[in-house]
């Protein structure tokens, strides 16, 4: 199934949890430093682990870029 | 020692790490900053990226100061507050609502709505705010946690288009008062203290310096420099001199003999 990741189409697994996007994405699994959107809401880390990348979703992954 | 945010800090100097061109630079710069609090944006990942921004913040014992960057509207603002403290594990944000993309000033209706919801979200709200008197107070009393105005436009290096202003803000706050943007180089951050904010924060007019070590080192010690001058407290301005050595005891050095 399709999601998009940053703007872009990607091919993500059924059952893809959030933790699992993240660590395919080359980043720690603990996330320190990263935050997570899905269709314009907030997945708190502690959701990280069982929310799951449905079919169409909006995902953002953000991290820290120098700034400011 | 500066209390902002519930915080207790030895420098004066907040530092941006905007502009920096390499993140051992931004090591670098900290180090002879002296600063104990650096802002950073939150971005989409870039696959391209060399090495971890927070890692190396972490590992010069910096606390980071997210910030709202590229925000144009209140919601925008809100939604990326709330995405920093899930990443950075802060209540901290550097509330920025721009209005204007050629002059990056902030958008003041939006920037309010904005601090209002999140401090009404628990957050700890900086925000980054014109040199508006008026605007600071409002901020002030809608719960922020310092006012941060702008001396010129983000990044111009103009310095302080304003002082009048500054200090207006300045008398009036029952809050930190850090001058946010437009600081040159090192006399704009002198100034800003002696006109009595009680920080400064940089970034492009150290990061951008042919030498931003030694900018660094520079801004540092201007801000010391005001902040003491401050204290000391400056001598009124006259229009005319005020003789510095004394007028008696001259002796009759012109003329003849006496007769």
């Amino acid at each position: 199934m399709t999601a998009s990741v940053n703007g872009e189409p990607r091919e993500v697994a059924a059952g893809t949890t959030v933790t699992a996007l993240v660590v395919e994405l080359g980043l720690p699994a603990g996330g320190r430093g990263v935050a997570v959107a899905i269709d314009g809401e907030v997945v708190p880390r502690a959701e990280w682990g069982t929310r799951e990348v449905d079919e169409g979703a909006r995902v953002e992954v953000l991290t820290a870029m120098q700034g400011g | 020692m500066l209390e902002l945010a519930g915080r207790q800090l030895r420098s004066r100097l907040i530092l941006g790490t905007g502009g920096f061109p390499s993140l051992e630079l931004l090591r670098e710069a900290i180090e002879a900053s002296g600063t104990e609090l650096v802002t950073v944006a939150l971005r989409r990942i870039d696959p391209g990226m060399r090495g971890s921004l927070v890692d190396v913040l972490d590992a010069a014992g910096v606390e980071l100061l997210p910030n709202t960057a590229g925000c144009f509207t209140a919601r925008d603002a809100v939604m990326t507050a709330r995405l920093a403290r899930e990443a950075f594990e802060t209540d901290l944000i550097k509330l920025e609502v721009i209005g204007d993309e050629r002059t990056l000033l902030p958008d003041a209706p939006e920037l309010l709505v904005a601090a209002e919801e999140l401090v009404d979200d628990g957050f700890t709200v900086l925000p980054y705010t014109n040199d508006d008197p008026v605007l600071a107070r409002r901020l002030e009393d809608v719960g922020c946690a310092a006012v941060m105005p702008a001396g010129s436009p983000i990044g111009s290096g103009i310095g302080i288009a304003n002082p009048y202003n500054v200090a207006l803000i300045v008398e009036h706050a029952r809050v930190p008062v850090v001058l946010d943007a437009g600081i040159g180089t090192a006399s704009d951050a002198a100034l800003a203290m002696e006109l009595g904010c009680d920080a400064v924060l940089c970034a492009s007019a150290i990061s951008r310096a042919r030498d931003p070590v030694r900018m660094a080192r520079a801004i540092r010690a201007a801000v010391e420099a005001g902040r003491a001058a401050l204290e000391a407290g400056r001598i009124p301005r006259r229009r005319y001199a005020e003789a510095s050595s004394p007028m008696h005891g001259l002796p009759e050095l012109s003329g003849g003999p006496v007769e």
